[in-house]
C-alpha cells in the first residue's frame, strides 16, 4: 500500500527520439475553434487545441462527450459548422476525406469484406496510385509488422477480433499517413486482447513515429498510451496535459471522477487558504487541495480508494473517516471494500484483510491526497 | 417423399429415431406437408404436364413442336420481339432504382412517404394502369396535348399501341418491386465502409465502383434476375397498350394466341417451355456476370 501511495503518480515515461521522417511528417496540426452541431445542440464547441508532428494525443471522455465527432471532423467525414483546421499552412477542413491523406481505424474495423487481408491493407496504397511492387513490398512489411504474414489470403470474416483489429491498424499504418485517427479501437476487444493490442499499438507508435489522435472512454488506454491526453465533457475540452499532469493534477470534479479519483463526498466549504481546503462533510471535516482558494459554498471532495488507509484505533491525524461495511468484493491481491458514511455517503477503499460485513471501521486519508473541486454541473 | 428403409438396426447402435434425429430427420418434418403438397399440385405437376405436352404432336416426332417453333418466323420472331422490351426495360428501372434505392438507406421520415408513393404502381393491377396509360399517352393525352401546347412538337406521337406503350408499361409496372428489393439489399450495407474507403483515399467514383457495387452485387443480380422474369412473362399490357398482332407479339402473347384462338396446346406449351428456357439462359448470364464482378465473395468462407 505504502509503496503505492508515493510510486502511485509517477511522472510520464521518457519519450523515445522519433525517427525522422522528412516530408511526411508534419509539425503541427491546428484545430481552431472547430465546432460541429447536431441541430441545436454542440457536440463539439470550439475545440482548439495544436498537435506537434509526432505526437500521441487521445481524446478521453464519456459517451456524448463530442470525442468521435472531433475524430470525424478531423478525417473530413463530418463537415464544420465552425472554425478551421490547419496542417501547417495548409488548410484541411474543406478538403473531402480522401484529399487528405490521412488513415483511420474504426471502432468497427470497418475492413472490406468482400477483399482479402492483402487487399484490404493494400487499399489505401491502390487508391493513391502507388505502383504495383512498391505496393506489394510495404503490404508485406505492414503485415509483417501486426504478425499477420500467414492470414494475408484470408477474408475478414475468417478472422478473429484480434486479428480484424490487427488487419485494421496495418490498413492504417501502410499507407505511412501523416495522421493516424483511433476511434475506440480496442472497445470491441475481450480484457485480455485489450491489454495485448495496448501495447502494440504503443510499440508501433515508438516504431514508426506516426501522429496519431486516439479517441477512447477507458482511462487506462488513454494513460498509458498518450504523449497528451484532451479530455471533453458535452463537446467541451474539460482539461488537457501529459497523463502524469492530468493523473496527478485533475483540475475540475469531471476530470478526477474520470481519471480514478472514485470517491466523492459533497459537503461545503469550510475554510480555503490558498490551495488547502477545508470542507465540512456532515461532522466531518476533511483537508484537500483544490485548484485555487474557494468561495463559501457547494463543494466536492474526490479520494482514490487507493488513498484510503484503514487505521483502526491508532493515531489522531487529520482526515479520519468512520464507516460502516456494507459490501466485500475479492479484488485478487486486496478486497474492493464499500463502506458508508455516518452521514450516508458511501466509500470504496482497498484492503488486505476483509472486514467483516456490518463492521465499523476507521479510515485515513493523507490531504496530499485529497482533492476539493466545485461541484460538476449537471446538464 | 422421404423414404426411410425400415432395417432393423443393430443391437449396438442407438435406436433408429435418435440417429436420424440427429440428422435432422424429426417428426417434425412432417410439418413441411402441406408446403409440400402444394408445391407438388400447383407448381411440379403443371410443369412437367405442360413438358410432356409439348414434345406431343400429331405426327408423333418428339421435337416437331419445337422444329416448328424455329422454323415459323413468326413465331421465332416473338423471342427477340421479348428480348427488345424487356431487356431495355430492365435496365432502365435498374438505373433509376439503384441511384434512388443507394441515396434512400438510412433517409428517415422522408423515406417512407417516397416509399408509399413508390409502391402505389403495384396496388392498382396491370389493366387499370393500361387504361390510365391509354388516357395519359393517348393522341389526345397529357403528354401530347402539354408537347403540342408547348410547340415542342406540331403531330401527336404514337405512345401507345405500339413498342412504347408497352415499354412504359413494364416500367411503371416493375420499378416498385425492383426499388424495393434494391432498397432492402442497400440498407444492408453497413455505410462505414464507404467511409472507411473515403478516408483512404477513394474518390467518390472509386468508393462506389470498389465498395459499394461489389457489395450491392448478390443482391442487384438477384434483384435483375426477378426484374427480367417479371418483364420478359409481360403479357396483359402487351395485348391492352401494345400492338399484339406486331411490334410487341411477345411470346407470351404468342402462347395464348396458339392456346386459345388456334387451340394448340402442345404448341402453347413449347412456346411456355422456350419462355422459361430464355428466362433460365439469362439468369445463368446475370449470376455469371456477378461472379466476375465479385470473385471473392463466393469463395468466402467460415473457419
Amino acid at each position: 500500500m505504502a509503496d503505492q501511495l508515493e510510486g502511485s503518480a509517477r511522472t510520464d515515461p521518457p519519450v523515445a527520439d522519433k525517427p525522422d521522417d522528412g516530408d511526411r511528417q508534419f509539425r503541427e496540426l491546428r484545430l481552431d475553434g472547430v465546432t460541429r452541431a447536431f441541430g441545436a445542440t454542440d457536440a463539439l464547441h470550439d475545440l482548439s487545441i495544436t498537435i506537434r508532428g509526432g505526437e500521441f494525443v487521445a481524446f478521453l471522455g464519456p459517451s456524448g462527450s463530442g470525442k468521435s465527432t472531433a475524430l470525424n471532423c478531423l478525417a473530413g467525414l463530418l463537415p464544420l459548422t465552425a472554425g478551421e483546421i490547419w496542417l501547417d499552412d495548409r488548410r484541411i477542413d474543406t478538403l473531402p476525406p480522401e484529399q487528405r491523406g490521412f488513415a483511420m481505424v474504426f471502432q468497427n474495423y470497418a475492413l472490406f469484406p468482400h477483399l482479402d487481408v492483402r487487399r484490404n491493407v493494400g487499399f489505401g496504397l491502390r487508391m493513391r496510385k502507388v505502383p504495383k511492387q512498391e505496393t506489394n513490398r510495404r503490404v508485406e512489411e505492414a503485415l509483417t509488422l501486426v504478425r499477420l504474414s500467414h492470414k494475408a489470403d484470408s477474408h475478414p470474416a475468417q478472422l478473429s477480433g484480434g486479428e480484424q483489429q490487427r488487419v485494421a491498424i496495418a490498413r492504417a499504418i501502410v499507407c505511412e499517413p501523416p495522421l493516424v485517427l483511433m476511434d475506440e479501437p480496442l472497445s470491441n476487444l475481450d480484457a485480455k486482447l485489450r491489454l495485448e493490442m495496448r501495447t502494440e499499438i504503443r510499440r508501433l507508435h515508438q516504431d514508426l513515429g506516426l501522429t496519431t489522435i486516439y479517441v477512447t472512454h477507458d482511462q487506462h488506454e488513454a494513460l498509458s498510451l498518450a504523449d497528451r491526453i484532451v479530455i471533453l465533457r458535452n463537446g467541451v475540452v474539460e482539461q488537457a496535459g501529459t497523463p502524469s499532469e492530468v493523473y496527478i493534477e485533475p483540475e475540475t470534479d469531471f476530470v478526477a471522477g474520470f481519471l480514478g479519483y472514485r470517491n466523492a463526498l459533497t459537503g461545503n466549504v469550510d475554510e480555503s487558504h490558498g490551495r488547502q481546503t477545508t470542507v465540512a462533510v456532515g461532522d466531518l471535516r476533511l483537508v484537500g487541495k483544490s485548484p485555487a482558494a474557494m468561495p463559501t459554498g457547494d463543494a466536492v471532495v474526490r479520494i482514490r480508494p487507493d488513498d484510503l488507509m484503514v487505521c483502526n484505533g491508532g493515531g489522531t491525524g487529520p482526515n479520519r473517516i468512520p464507516l460502516l461495511i456494507e459490501v466485500v468484493e475479492y479484488g485478487g491481491r486486496e478486497f474492493v471494500v464499500e463502506g458508508v458514511t455516518p452521514a450516508g455517503q458511501r466509500l470504496y477503499f482497498m484492503a488486505s484483510e476483509a472486514p467483516r460485513l456490518g463492521d465499523s471501521v476507521t479510515v485515513a486519508v493523507e490531504p496530499e491526497n485529497v482533492r476539493v473541486f466545485a461541484p460538476t454541473e449537471e446538464t | 417423399m422421404v423414404t426411410r428403409t425400415a432395417a432393423a438396426p443393430p443391437a449396438s447402435l442407438p435406436p433408429l429415431s435418435k440417429r436420424l434425429a440427429e440428422k435432422g430427420v424429426t417428426p417434425r418434418l412432417l410439418l413441411l406437408l402441406p408446403a409440400v403438397v402444394f408445391a407438388l399440385g400447383l407448381f411440379v405437376y403443371p410443369f412437367l404436364y405442360g413438358l410432356g405436352l409439348s414434345f406431343t404432336t400429331e405426327a408423333g416426332s418428339l421435337l416437331g413442336n419445337y422444329t416448328e417453333f424455329f422454323t415459323d418466323p413468326y413465331l421465332r420472331g416473338t423471342i427477340w420481339l421479348t428480348v427488345r422490351l424487356a431487356v431495355p426495360a430492365v435496365l432502365i428501372i435498374l438505373v433509376t432504382a439503384m441511384p434512388l434505392a443507394l441515396a434512400m438507406r438510412g433517409a428517415g421520415r422522408g423515406k417512407q412517404i417516397i416509399t408509399v408513393i413508390l409502391l402505389f404502381p403495384i396496388t392498382i393491377g396491370t389493366v387499370l394502369l393500361s387504361d390510365g396509360l391509354l388516357d395519359f399517352l393517348g393522341a389526345a393525352g397529357w403528354v401530347n396535348r402539354f408537347l403540342l401546347d408547348t410547340g415542342l412538337i406540331d403531330q401527336p406521337l404514337q405512345l401507345i399501341h405500339n413498342y412504347w406503350g408497352v415499354l412504359f408499361a413494364i416500367i411503371i409496372t416493375d420499378f416498385p418491386f425492383v426499388f424495393l428489393l434494391l432498397l432492402s439489399y442497400a440498407s444492408g450495407i453497413d455505410p462505414s465502409y464507404e467511409r472507411a474507403a473515403a478516408v483512404f483515399g477513394a474518390s467518390p467514383r472509386q468508393r462506389f465502383l470498389r465498395v459499394t457495387l461489389p457489395l450491392f452485387a448478390p443482391g442487384l443480380a438477384i434483384t435483375t434476375s426477378l426484374a427480367f422474369v417479371l418483364a420478359f412473362g409481360t403479357f396483359p399490357s402487351a395485348l391492352l397498350v401494345g400492338e399484339p398482332a406486331g411490334s410487341t407479339r411477345t411470346m407470351g402473347v404468342a402462347a395464348y394466341s396458339e392456346a386459345f384462338q388456334q387451340f394448340d396446346y402442345p404448341m402453347a406449351s413449347t412456346v411456355a417451355m422456350l419462355m422459361a428456357g430464355v428466362e433460365l439462359l439469362v439468369i445463368v448470364v446475370i449470376l455469371g456476370l456477378r461472379n466476375r464482378l465479385v470473385p471473392t465473395l463466393s469463395s468466402g468462407r467460415k473457419g
